[in-house]
């Protein structure tokens, strides 16, 4: 893989859940009830034994620990940072409806797995060689995952991906406050070093490399294609400099530089968690007005509310039931005017113009499902995703696919549940128990 | 208001809060401050000829994030020359002449022990306390717990310092034995005034696993140091509880070990002590809980509508049955409060793997554990492992049987109900 540039604008950001000291990880843990068939653990995709890590860090056994988490996901370090844990494991955590602060799950899977990624401890061995091979297209959460479980059991594994690296949007997406793509890709290489997984980068099949191609050359094939590029709406105007697809403008903020030192006042449109993580990268990097603008409600957003507050705590403002029908400016936007709309996101006749010197686009992604399903007998798609029945195999034998491809765009997380599960349906696939 | 003085064994102090002797009484400086904040009494930390120590000196169990749930030491009587002490005696006295100053003692010879106990009165002690108990160090000279340990030598010990002394005596008691009960009755036949308890257990606080040296380490070696602290308090009580429902025993009790509030102070007090020492919790958190002490106490006091201090000295102590005096009809079984229920299921784990498999998971969303009461045996562990205060109760059944001890079954036949949990 490619390494990273050390001049990155994401390094402005600090750890918006920093680090636990020793001493705050214990007296947290010890906190823990140790529930038995735990909510927490329930409401976690991958099932972590939460209860059981933190015991071990209380008792000092950080090694095992981490151990119990990466048994049940590989990605435990990227998850504990990257994961909304307010709505999974920490939000069904049983102090809740005590009304005592519930445990800091999130930031204790953090320091186990820091500890044991920077110690360099090592959990897996590669199962003995089954001769079987899998092409894992993708080289973000899913693929990972699945890679590594299938290497586990003792399957060659390939990972095809168009970036220069892997770690898909741990890598290139993620806010910086909540993990920057340093950490990501030494994840990464942790979880490469089960050893033997060829990774071939800067090759995007369907165009690099076919699919049949694709096919013949392995046993098997793991789809974890993520999502495509920033949708745009076509509105006129939107071609003005300053105006950028929000995923595409994160992505090099991440990998390389932005420069925003002239932007005074900035706008997101789009209501969901795109849209609030780049309201608060804009506000983080010094914008000192940056207005999110969405057609529905307040109530209506799919940004997470937890999110939401924090944006708002640090500056934010909202224009609700709002859509730009045309950027305005000479050469570089200079401001929006809006269409209000109603309840029912209908316009109401009445308009509003916004300052905006900077606009991100974070109207969705697009989907590659129906694009795949176009050139693949038997893959289905709808709406865009790939259709995978409850193994995440794909209506052409021998084929799975997991994460946002399949999921339409849900967490780091999911994408590493449904890469584990897709490897054990692929090993029985090629006639493992 | 209610009446908090105290009266141990002739002793008398403005409440029943006494400081034990240990470090926290090793100077009339610290014992003058320890008044000013409340405390009613003060044991002084134990004259006789001045040691050395040797650092460090103090092992602690931490357990789950608290700090000092136990708590050991390894160090001897006082340092510090016996003029200096009584000096600052005489001074204390002077200054808070309404609060009691005991004065802890260890010596060998009859003739030591005479010149001590008159310098001691001299000084102005209110009482002196023998310190038999002392389990590391002043053992191995034939002092401390080796005293307390024999009947014999404990009785005739007492019996010299009774003839010399003109203030109450108070023989303190080492726990380190089989049975309490002879050892307290050799102090009162040895004419003491009354007994303090417990002293330190024997103990090894833990070792350092890196190190692989026992705590606390001096140098490459340590050794074994007195128990206390808030662990050891039920040792205590039975230990009080034990002599304080001995007929045979009538002397008043000054209780030791493990009190860390007001609320452990009346436990010992409701179990037949007049007066209350404290050590380790002042030394992990100061002079200043007694504040709360006091306070705890009173409010206590007049919310059981009781008028003094005295009033409650023993008023459980005919609680303290034999097992074969329990009435094996009684019947209790768990009631688990949906309401407060948060559903973290301790209570079906430890029944499961610690009880009698009596608890399940709930059949709807509920998470509320579902108990089967008709095997349920009243164990109390749901109740103890639940987080939720109030949450699980022990509700007691009627199952019309009329009660039934194991001595009445086996002397008068009577009828037991059928047993439940034992398929």
């Amino acid at each position: 893989m490619k390494e990273l540039p050390r001049q990155r604008t994401e390094t402005l950001f600090t750890d918006r859940k920093g680090a636990y000291t020793r001493q705050q990880a214990l007296v947290e843990a010890h906190r823990c009830l140790f529930c038995e068939d735990a909510p927490c653990t329930r409401a976690c995709p991958t099932h972590i034994d939460i209860a059981g890590f933190i015991r071990k860090i209380a008792t000092g056994n950080l090694r095992g620990s981490a151990g119990t988490i990466f048994e049940s996901n590989i990605l435990g370090r990227s998850c504990a940072r990257t994961c909304p844990v307010e709505v999974l494991c920490v939000g069904d955590c049983v102090y809740n409806e005590l009304g005592v602060p519930p445990i800091q799950i999130g930031k204790l899977q953090r320091h186990a797995t820091d500890a044991a990624i920077e110690a360099e401890w090592s959990y897996f061995e590669a199962g003995a060689p089954t001769g079987r091979s899998v092409g894992l297209v993708g080289g973000g959460p899913a693929s990972l995952a699945c890679a590594h479980e299938l290497r586990r059991l003792g399957h060659a594994a390939t990972i095809y991906e168009r970036h220069e690296r892997l770690g898909g949007l741990n890598t290139h997406g993620v806010a910086p406050y909540k993990l920057k793509a340093d950490i990501a890709v030494e994840e990464v290489d942790w979880v490469l070093s089960i050893g033997e997984i060829d990774v071939r980068t800067g090759v995007e099949v369907g165009k690099d490399l076919g699919w049949e191609e694709l096919e013949s050359a392995h046993d098997a094939v793991f789809l974890g294609v993520g999502l495509g590029a920033d949708h745009r709406l076509s509105t006129p105007g939107e071609d003005l400099e300053g105006i950028v697809g929000a995923v595409d403008w994160i992505e090099r903020m991440k990998t390389g530089q932005v420069d925003v030192s002239e932007v005074r006042s900035a706008a997101v449109i789009g209501g969901g968690n795109t849209a609030i993580d780049g309201v608060r990268e804009l506000l983080g990097l010094g914008i000192e007005r940056v207005t999110l603008i969405y057609r529905g409600d307040d109530s209506g957003r799919s940004g997470y509310d937890h999110e939401w507050d924090r944006a708002k705590r640090e500056g934010a403002s909202a224009l609700w039931r709002a859509v730009p029908v045309e950027y305005e400016g000479t050469g570089r936007v200079e401001r929006i005017r809006c269409a209000r709309l109603d309840g029912d996101k209908r316009p109401t006749g009445e308009e509003i113009t916004v300052d905006a010197d900077f606009v991100l686009l974070a109207v969705g992604q697009a989907k590659l499902g129906d694009a795949i399903a176009a050139a693949l007998s038997g893959v289905e798609s709808e709406g865009g995703r790939l259709v995978v029945d409850e193994s995440g195999a794909l209506g052409r034998p021998g084929w799975f696919a997991g994460g946002d491809a399949s999921n339409g765009a849900k967490e780091v997380v999911n994408a590493v549940a449904e890469g584990k599960r897709a490897a054990r349906a692929i090993h029985e696939h090629l006639g493992g128990a | 208001m209610p009446d908090l003085t105290a009266n141990c064994a002739g002793i008398e102090s403005p409440n029943p809060f006494w400081l034990a002797s240990a470090p926290p009484t090793n100077s009339g400086e610290q014992i003058m401050r320890a008044f000013d904040h409340g405390w009613g009494g003060a044991v002084w930390k134990t004259l006789g000829t001045p040691i050395q120590n040797v650092s460090s000196r103090f092992g602690a169990i931490h357990h789950q994030g608290s700090r000092g749930v136990g708590f050991n030491n390894i160090e001897l009587i006082t340092d510090r020359p016996l003029d200096v002490n009584f000096r600052e005696i005489e001074e204390v006295k002077k200054h808070y002449p309404e609060h009691a100053v005991i004065v802890s003692l260890m010596v060998e010879t009859k003739e030591e022990w005479k010149e001590i106990i008159a310098r001691s009165i001299d000084a102005g002690a209110d009482g002196l306390e023998l310190n038999f108990g002392c389990p590391h160090g002043m053992c191995e000279r034939g002092m401390g717990s080796a005293v307390g340990q024999e009947p014999a030598v404990n009785e005739r010990i007492t019996s010299w310092v009774k003839e010399y002394s003109t203030v109450p005596v108070l023989v303190k008691l080492t726990p380190n034995v089989a049975d309490i009960v002879p050892h307290g009755l050799a102090a009162q036949k040895g004419g003491a005034d009354g007994v303090s308890l417990i002293n330190t257990i024997k103990s090894i606080i833990g070792v350092d696993i890196d190190r692989m040296v026992i705590e606390p380490r001096v140098g490459g070696l340590s050794t074994n140091g007195g128990y206390c602290g808030a662990a050891v308090r039920p040792i205590a009580l039975h230990m009080v509880a034990g002599l304080a429902r001995d007929p045979a025993f009538q002397l008043p009790i000054s209780g030791i070990g493990g009190v860390t509030n007001w609320r452990d102070a009346v436990e010992f007090i409701l179990l037949g002590s007049s007066s209350v020492q404290v050590c380790t919790e002042v030394m992990l958190r100061g002079y200043r809980i007694v504040e709360d002490m006091i306070e705890g106490l009173e409010s206590y006091l007049r919310e059981k509508k009781v008028d003094s201090v005295a009033a409650l000295v023993g008023a459980a102590v005919p609680t303290f049955s034999e097992w074969g005096d329990l009435d094996l009809n009684h019947e209790t079984v768990a009631k688990i409060d949906p309401e407060t229920c948060i559903g973290c299921y301790k209570c079906m784990v430890a029944c499961h793997d610690g009880a009698h498999q009596c608890i399940f998971p709930a059949r709807d969303d509920s998470r509320v554990p579902i108990v089967d009461e008709a095997e349920c045996v009243g164990c109390n562990l749901c109740e103890i492992v639940c987080p939720v205060e109030g949450c699980i109760t022990m509700v007691e059944v009627d199952n019309g049987f009329t009660p039934a001890s194991w001595n009445d079954h086996v002397g008068d036949g009577k009828t037991l109900r059928p047993k439940k949990g034992a398929h």
